[in-house]
C-alpha cells in the first residue's frame, strides 16, 4: 500500500510538473502530426494501407523517443534525482511512477495521432489500437529505464536512441503484425514483451538509479 | 593469480592455434563436399560456430553482469565488458562470413530471410550501443551497473527478437529458404565440432589475453597514481 501511494506521489509530480510546464505534450502532438503529414508527401499515391501502417508505427516509435529523451530531464536540471534516491521509498517506485507518466504522455499523443491517422490515410481495426495499447507498455517501461541510464553519462540525450530502438524493434514487428495480420498471435507477442520487459526494467531500475 | 595467468596464457594460445589449423586441415582436406553447394558450403564450418561462440560470448557477459549485480564481484565488470566486446567482434565475423555464403548460395549480399543474420544485425546493434552507453559515463562503479544492466537486456533480446523475426516472415515474405537440416554425415559433423571447439577456445584464449593486457592496464595506472 505505502509503495502505491509513493509511487502515486511521484506520477503525481510528473503530470504536474508536465501541466504547469506544457513542454513534453504539445511537443509531442506536434511532432506527430508533422510526421504523419511528412509521410503522406513521403510514400507514393497507390501504395497499400500496410506501407501506411508501417508508417503509423514509426511516428509512434519517433514520437514516444521525444518524450522519453525529455522524461529524466527535469530530475537532472534540478537536481531532483539525488533527493528521490535518498528519499526513503522504494527506488522502483521513481521508475513506475516515471512509466506511469510516460504512458499517459504517449496515450494523449495516440488519442491525436490515431483518428488523425485515419482522417489522413486509412481506417484502422480494433487490433491496432490494441496492439498500439500494448506497445505503449512496453515502450515506456524500457524506454524510461534507458532514459535514466542515459543522463546518467555524459552524452545525454544523445544517446537514448542508440540505446532504446535496438530494444525497440521487437514492438515494431509486433505492432506492424497485429495490424496486417490476422489471428491474436502478434498481440499475444506483445503482451510477452510487455511481461518480460515490464519485469526486467522495474528489478533492474534500483542499480540504474545511483548517486550521480 | 598473475603467475597461473602466466603459464596458463601461453598453454591456451597454443591450444588454440592447434585446433583451427586442425579445423582448417578437415574443413578443406576431411570433410566431404556438399551435393548442392559444393565448396562454397565449407565456410559453414566457420559460419556457424563463429555465430554459436558470438553467442556464447554474449551469455557469458551477461552471466558475469549478473554476478556483478547480485554478489557484486569486484572483477566482473571487467569480465562481462570483456566477453562482450569479443562478442561484437565474433558477431561482425558472423555478419561478414553470411554475408559471403549468401552471395555465393543465393546471389545476394544480404537476405531478410535468414532469421539468425537478421538476429546478428539486431544484436550488434544492440552492442554497439552498450559500447556508447559504456564510454558516455566515468568509471566507476555506476558505469559498472549501467553496463550490467545493458547486458543483461541483451540476453533477454536474444530470444523475444528471435521470436519476432521468425513471425516477422508471415507479413514480410514467405520463407523461402530454408537451412539444410541437421543432415550431416559422420565426418560433416565431426568436422563441425572440431571447427566449434576451436572456435570456443579461441574465444577462451582473446578473452584470457583481453583481460590480462587490460589489469595490467590499470595495475600500471594504480602504481603511477602511487609514484606521483
Amino acid at each position: 500500500m505505502r509503495y502505491l501511494s509513493d509511487v502515486a506521489a511521484l506520477a503525481r509530480k510528473d503530470l504536474l510538473l508536465e501541466l504547469r510546464a506544457k513542454e513534453t505534450i504539445p511537443a509531442m502532438l506536434l511532432f506527430v502530426l508533422s510526421a504523419l503529414t511528412i509521410f503522406h508527401f513521403a510514400i507514393p499515391r497507390g501504395s497499400s494501407d500496410v506501407a501506411a501502417l508501417g508508417l503509423l508505427w514509426v511516428a509512434i516509435v519517433f514520437t514516444s523517443l521525444l518524450g522519453l529523451t525529455r522524461a529524466f530531464v527535469p530530475e537532472r536540471e534540478q537536481g531532483l534525482m539525488d533527493a528521490l534516491i535518498m528519499a526513503p521509498c522504494d527506488r522502483s517506485t521513481i521508475w513506475l511512477a516515471k512509466t506511469l507518466s510516460v504512458i499517459a504522455f504517449l496515450g494523449v499523443a495516440e488519442v491525436v495521432a490515431l483518428p488523425a491517422f485515419t482522417l489522413f490515410f486509412s481506417g484502422l481495426n480494433l487490433k491496432t489500437v490494441a496492439a498500439v495499447v500494448l506497445a505503449d507498455i512496453g515502450i515506456a517501461s524500457v524506454g524510461t529505464l534507458t532514459g535514466a541510464m542515459a543522463v546518467a553519462g555524459n552524452a545525454r540525450e544523445l544517446i537514448q536512441p542508440l540505446l532504446f530502438l535496438p530494444l525497440s524493434i521487437p514492438v515494431i514487428v509486433g505492432g506492424i503484425g497485429a495490424s496486417a495480420t490476422a489471428g491474436p498471435k502478434f498481440l499475444l507477442f506483445l503482451a510477452l514483451y510487455d511481461a518480460v520487459f515490464v519485469l526486467l526494467s522495474w528489478a533492474a531500475f534500483d542499480f540504474v538509479a545511483a548517486e550521480a | 593469480m598473475s603467475e597461473k595467468l602466466a603459464i596458463r596464457l601461453p598453454a591456451l594460445v597454443g591450444l588454440a592455434t592447434a585446433l583451427i589449423a586442425l579445423a582448417i586441415v578437415a574443413v578443406f582436406f576431411w570433410a566431404p563436399s556438399d551435393a548442392d553447394q559444393g565448396l562454397s558450403q565449407r565456410i559453414f564450418y566457420f559460419h556457424v560456430p563463429i555465430a554459436l561462440t558470438g553467442y556464447a560470448c554474449f551469455g557469458w557477459g551477461a552471466w558475469k553482469a549478473l554476478r556483478l549485480l547480485w554478489k557484486d564481484d569486484p572483477d566482473a565488470d571487467l569480465e562481462s565488458y570483456v566477453a562482450i566486446h569479443q562478442g561484437v567482434i565474433f558477431g561482425s565475423l558472423t555478419l561478414i562470413t553470411g554475408s559471403i555464403w549468401a552471395k555465393i548460395s543465393w546471389g545476394v549480399w544480404w537476405v531478410w530471410s535468414d532469421d539468425q543474420l537478421v538476429l546478428f544485425l539486431v544484436l550488434f546493434l544492440f552492442y554497439c550501443a552498450y559500447f556508447m552507453l559504456r564510454y558516455s559515463v566515468d568509471p566507476g562503479p555506476q558505469r559498472a551497473n549501467l553496463s550490467a544492466v545493458y547486458a543483461l537486456f541483451g540476453v533477454v533480446l536474444i530470444p523475444v527478437s528471435f521470436l519476432a523475426i521468425r513471425l516477422s516472415h508471415s507479413f514480410i515474405h514467405p520463407v523461402v529458404f530454408t537451412r539444410n537440416g541437421a543432415q550431416m554425415t559422420g565426418t560433416m559433423f565431426a568436422t563441425f565440432c572440431i571447427c566449434l571447439a576451436a572456435m570456443l577456445v579461441l574465444f577462451i584464449t582473446l578473452y584470457q589475453l583481453e583481460l590480462a593486457g587490460k589489469r595490467l592496464d590499470s595495475r600500471i595506472r594504480e602504481l603511477k597514481e602511487l609514484l606521483s
